[in-house]
C-alpha cells in the first residue's frame, strides 16, 4: 500500500522571485500582526486624536473669521509633532521591542538566514515593520493635516507662503523615525526578552531626559541638551521648522548625536544579527 | 529548477577548509565532496557537523578554502544557493505566534515562492510530514517531536535540490524516529531531494544514507560509500573471552588489532588483513586467556567509524 505522503509532497514547477524582496515580505508580515491586535487600533485611534482635533480646528478657523486665533501656523506643525512624542515613544515600544528580542529568543535568525535573503535584507524588513507605524502617526496625519488645511481654506496661500513647510514635515518625520527605529532594533537585538527591551527604551529615553534636566537644573543653562535623546530631536525639529532653538547646545551637536547613534545601532546590528552565535 | 546533479558531480564540495573561532579551530582542512542522493555527516559531538552545514550555508565565513554547493561557489553567491538549499537546524526555531501553516507558508516566500503558491505548498508539506491534522495549532504549543516535523517542513516547502538535516531526530520517541527516517529515506529515493544528514547516531545514518562522510575533531576522518567502508581493509570478529581482558585486548593492540567493546561482554576486534582466528587463539594463549566465543562479524557502520576516529 502506498504511504499518503507519497501523494501529498510533489516537486515545484512554479515561478520563483530573485533573491532581494525578502524584506518585503517579513515587512508586510510584521505589519499584518501588529495590526491583528485589537490593543494596538486603541493606541492607533488615541494617536490619531490630535489630527481629528486640529482638523476641526482648521476647519473653524477657515470658516469663522471670529476665530482666527486657531488658524494654523508652522508653530501648529511643530506642536503637532512635539505632542505626538508620547505616541511614538509608545509605538516604537509596542511594535519595536520584540521585532528582533522575540526571533532571537526562539531561534528564529537561524530559520531566516537559511534562506536567500541577507542579514540586511532582514533588519530592513523588520525597520520596515516599525516605520509603517511609526510614520503612520508622525508623517501621515501630518501631511494630512497640510492637506485638509487647503481644502479647509479652498487656497494655497497658506502653503504657499510656507513653502519650505512639507519638506520640513518629511524631514523632521524621518530623523526622529530613524532614529527611533534604529535604536530599538538595536536594542531588541541585544536580548531575548521583550519586556525587557521595552524597559532598556524607555530608560534610556526617559533616564537621558532626566539627567539633562537635573544638569540644566543645577547649572541653569541647557548647553548640555545633546546628552538628552529627546532633546536632540527637539533641538534639530526647531532648526528644521525654521524656529528659534530651544536649547543654547549647538544644533549641529545634536545632529552629530543623532548620527552617532543611529550609526552605533547599525553597528550593534552587524554584530548581533547573525545566523550562528560565534562565542569566543 | 535544475536539478541535482548525478552521482558524479558532487552536489557539495569543501577543498582545505578551515574555521576558526578565537582560539579554537573549529574545522581543519577539510577537503570532502558530497555526492548526490543521501550522504550521512557522521560524528560524535563536536566533531564540527554543525560548523561544517553551517559554512556551506555561508553562516561562517572560513579562514581558508574553497566551497561549492549545486555547482555554486558559496563565497560568491550565498543567496542563490540558499534559494536552492533547505535546512531543517539542530535546535528548535520557529517564529513566534505563528501557527504552523502560517508559519511554513511564511518560510516558503522567504524562499521566493509567491504568496498563493507557498500556502498551498505549505498544507501539502505539512500532510508529508505527518502534521496535517495539527497545522492550524499555534507551533508554540508542540510536541519535542511535531517541532522537528515543523522544522523538516520549512525546509521542504521551496522544494529544495539540496537539504540539509541537522541531527533530524533529537528528542523524538521510537516510532517518530522511525516515520522521520523513512520520509527522509522517501525524499532521497523516490523525491530526487539530495540531502546530508548530519547525525552522531549511527543507525540512522545506515538507514538512510549510502555513502558517509566521518567527522572527528575538526576533520574528516574518513569518507566514500557506506558499503565499501565496511567492505574492509580488516577483517572483524566477535570475541568473548575469560580471564584478563585488559591484558588481553593491550596485546591485540600491541599486535596491530583494534578492539571495542559492544556494550555487553563481547569484545569487536578488527584485525589486521595477515591476522586470522589462529593468531587470536595463539595470543589468548600466550597471555593465559580463555576463548569462550570467536565468529567471525559483518563488518559495520560502527566499526567504520571506530577506525576512522581510532577509538577503543
Amino acid at each position: 500500500m502506498t504511504p499518503i505522503h507519497d501523494q501529498s509532497y510533489r516537486r515545484y514547477a512554479g515561478v520563483r522571485q530573485e533573491p532581494g524582496a525578502a524584506w518585503l515580505v517579513i515587512a508586510a508580515t510584521g505589519i499584518r500582526t501588529v495590526l491583528t491586535k485589537k490593543f494596538f487600533w486603541l493606541v492607533l485611534l488615541a494617536a490619531w486624536g490630535q489630527f481629528f482635533v486640529r482638523a476641526v480646528m482648521f476647519y473653524l478657523s477657515a470658516n469663522f473669521s471670529n476665530l482666527d486665533l486657531l488658524a494654523p501656523s508652522v508653530e501648529t506643525f511643530r506642536q503637532f509633532f512635539e505632542i505626538q512624542e508620547i505616541f511614538v515613544l509608545f509605538v516604537t515600544v509596542y511594535v519595536g521591542s520584540g521585532l528582533i528580542a522575540n526571533d532571537r529568543r526562539s531561534n528564529a535568525l537561524q530559520i531566516y538566514l537559511s534562506k536567500p535573503l541577507t542579514r540586511a535584507e532582514y533588519v530592513a524588513g523588520k525597520l520596515g515593520t516599525l516605520l509603517f507605524f511609526l510614520l503612520l502617526v508622525t508623517l501621515a496625519p501630518a501631511l494630512m493635516l497640510l492637506f485638509l488645511e487647503m481644502m479647509f481654506s479652498a487656497s494655497l496661500a497658506f502653503v504657499g507662503a510656507n513653502l519650505f513647510l512639507l519638506p520640513a514635515i518629511t524631514l523632521y518625520a524621518l530623523v526622529e523615525v530613524l532614529l527611533s527605529g534604529f535604536t530599538m532594533l538595536a536594542l531588541s537585538s541585544l536580548s531575548t526578552s521583550a519586556r525587557y527591551t521595552a524597559m532598556l527604551y524607555a530608560g534610556v529615553v526617559l533616564f537621558t531626559a532626566a539627567v539633562f534636566g537635573i544638569v540644566n537644573g543645577i547649572t541653569n543653562s541647557s548647553s548640555l541638551a545633546w546628552l538628552s535623546f529627546r532633546a536632540n530631536l527637539d533641538q534639530i525639529g526647531d532648526v528644521i521648522f525654521r524656529l528659534q532653538p530651544r536649547f543654547e547646545s549647538p544644533w549641529l551637536l545634536s545632529v552629530v548625536v543623532v548620527a552617532l547613534l543611529i550609526g552605533l545601532s547599525v553597528f550593534v546590528l552587524e554584530r548581533r544579527v547573525r545566523g550562528v552565535e560565534v562565542v569566543t | 529548477m535544475s536539478t541535482s546533479g548525478s552521482e558524479d558531480q558532487p552536489v557539495a564540495s569543501l577543498d582545505n577548509v578551515s574555521v576558526r573561532f578565537g582560539a579554537q579551530e573549529a574545522l581543519r582542512n577539510v577537503s570532502a565532496s558530497f555526492a548526490a542522493g543521501a550522504v550521512g555527516l557522521l560524528g560524535p559531538n563536536g566533531a564540527g557537523k554543525s560548523t561544517l552545514l553551517k559554512v556551506l550555508l555561508g553562516f561562517v565565513t572560513p579562514t581558508a578554502g574553497r566551497m561549492d554547493v549545486l555547482g555554486i561557489d558559496v563565497a560568491a553567491h550565498p543567496q542563490r544557493i540558499r534559494a536552492r538549499l533547505g535546512y531543517m537546524p539542530e535546535s528548535d526555531g520557529h517564529i513566534p505566534g505563528m501557527n504552523a501553516v502560517s508559519f511554513v507558508a511564511y518560510c516558503g516566500q522567504l524562499a521566493g515562492l509567491p504568496r498563493s503558491d507557498a500556502m498551498q505548498r505549505a498544507h501539502e508539506v505539512l500532510y508529508y510530514v505527518g502534521l496535517g491534522e495539527a497545522r492550524y495549532r499555534n507551533t508554540e504549543t508542540y510536541s519535542t517531536g511535531m517541532k522537528q516535523r515543523i522544522k523538516l517542513a520549512q525546509a521542504l516547502v521551496h522544494d529544495p535540490d539540496l537539504l540539509f538535516l541537522d541531527e533530524p531526530t533529537n528528542g523524538m520517541d521510537p516510532k517518530g524516529r522511525e516515520e522521520m527516517l523513512e520520509l527522509v529515506v522517501d525524499l532521497a529515493t523516490r523525491k530526487s531531494v539530495n540531502l546530508i544528514l548530519s547525525s552522531h547516531l549511527l543507525p540512522d545514518v545506515e538507514a538512510t544514507c549510502g555513502r558517509v562522510v566521518v567527522m572527528h575533531q575538526g576533520t574528516v576522518a574518513t569518507q566514500g560509500l557506506i558499503a565499501d567502508l565496511k567492505g574492509l581493509r580488516r577483517q572483524v570478529f566477535e570475541v568473548r573471552i575469560k580471564g584478563d581482558v585488559d591484558t588481553f585486548v593491550a596485546a591485540l593492540e600491541a599486535e596491530g588489532a583494534e578492539c571495542h567493546g559492544t556494550g555487553e561482554d563481547l569484545l569487536r576486534v578488527l584485525v589486521t588483513p595477515d591476522q586470522g582466528p589462529r593468531d587470536l587463539f595463539s595470543l589468548a594463549a600466550r597471555h593465559q586467556v580463555q576463548v569462550r566465543h570467536l565468529r567471525p562479524s559483518v563488518p559495520t557502520l560502527e566499526d567504520v567509524f571506530a577506525e576512522a576516529i581510532g577509538e577503543e
